[in-house]
């Protein structure tokens, strides 16, 4: 397999202007999925028998839960990239990815909290899924504050990057959390051994609704990708070009 | 539609985490738009204290 798209990726004026390209195809299909993946969860899934519309939280609640731990795995993976191979588009991506994965993070929280308090009888549990879940918001703020706090970007991207990837542990805790301990959310009912457990009624507009966030999370990770490369780049008559436009 | 709006009896809950779903998507689009410009914005003050300087 040859490498060299890697590379290309990796030059800040190739990155900045494939990136303006793909936005558009990944912000358009985001909007159209969310809408009808949300819209479908609302109104036409049918209820479910036990949680009745309650459940209907799930469309929110899941889609932003698998884009926490999607976007934390994505921005462990990007700040690895930049440390290990130095490359700063690597950095760039990373520090991209962790605005939007922490608002992930605390959607999921804050809409599990309003499933917790009908279903649970509480809006917060100190529940393994629940508390490794937080850990991950804070490893997401801490990672944003420790990038503020030093004012020499590639010192404050290596520090970050050490810090993502340290946090990469928590991802596969909160993923087997409710398998490993005994835990009052529920086991997966999408994503496990057997097939999901749910009816295509509810799974379908789930599904839409998922590729409609992970469509979501490129588009806003590419567009804020390129302004943390234009921050970095220095010289180059690239920039010139790129900031003259209005790509 | 009143069956709808009162979602036996969860409305709060259920349209509260839709509302919070649906003000972070947009809020993150905006933020990110934003960030963009800005960055833009001082792309070009750099090269214009570039071009006086030189």
């Amino acid at each position: 397999m040859s490498w060299a798209w890697f590379h290309r990726f990796g030059s800040p004026p190739y990155f900045y202007r494939v990136a303006g390209i793909l936005v558009p195809w990944f912000a358009w299909p985001a909007a159209i999925l969310i809408f009808v993946g949300l819209t479908w969860g609302l109104v036409i899934a049918p209820p479910d028998r036990l949680q009745s519309d309650a459940y209907r939280i799930i469309f929110v609640h899941v889609p932003n839960s698998w884009l926490s731990l999607m976007s934390y795995s994505a921005m462990a993976i990007a700040a690895a990239v930049g440390l290990i191979w130095r490359i700063k588009v690597g950095h760039a991506v990373a520090a991209a990815i962790a605005p939007a994965g922490a608002t992930f993070t605390a959607v999921s929280l804050l809409t599990g909290m309003l499933w917790g308090q009908p279903m649970w009888g509480t809006y917060w549990a100190w529940d393994p899924r629940i508390v490794f879940e937080l850990i991950m918001l804070f490893f997401f703020l801490g990672y944003i504050a420790l990038r503020n706090a030093i004012d020499d970007v590639s010192r404050a991207d290596r520090s970050s990057a050490v810090l993502a990837i340290v946090g990469a542990v928590n991802v596969p805790i909160v993923h087997y959390s409710v398998i490993w301990w005994n835990s009052l959310h529920q086991a997966p009912s999408v994503l496990r051994v057997n097939g999901p457990s749910m009816p295509l009624a509810m799974l379908a507009p789930l599904l839409v609704s998922f590729l409609g966030f992970t469509c979501y999370f490129f588009a806003v990770m590419l567009v804020r990708a390129r302004a943390e490369v234009l921050r970095r780049e220095r010289g180059g008559d690239w920039i010139r070009e790129a900031v003259a436009g209005s790509t | 539609m009143s069956e709808f709006l009162h979602m036996s009896g969860y409305a709060f809950y259920v349209f509260t985490a839709y509302a919070i779903g649906i003000a972070s998507l947009l809020l993150n689009v905006w933020w990110a738009r934003r960030n963009l410009t800005l960055a833009k914005e001082s792309a070009r003050r750099r090269l214009a204290m570039r071009d006086v300087a030189s």
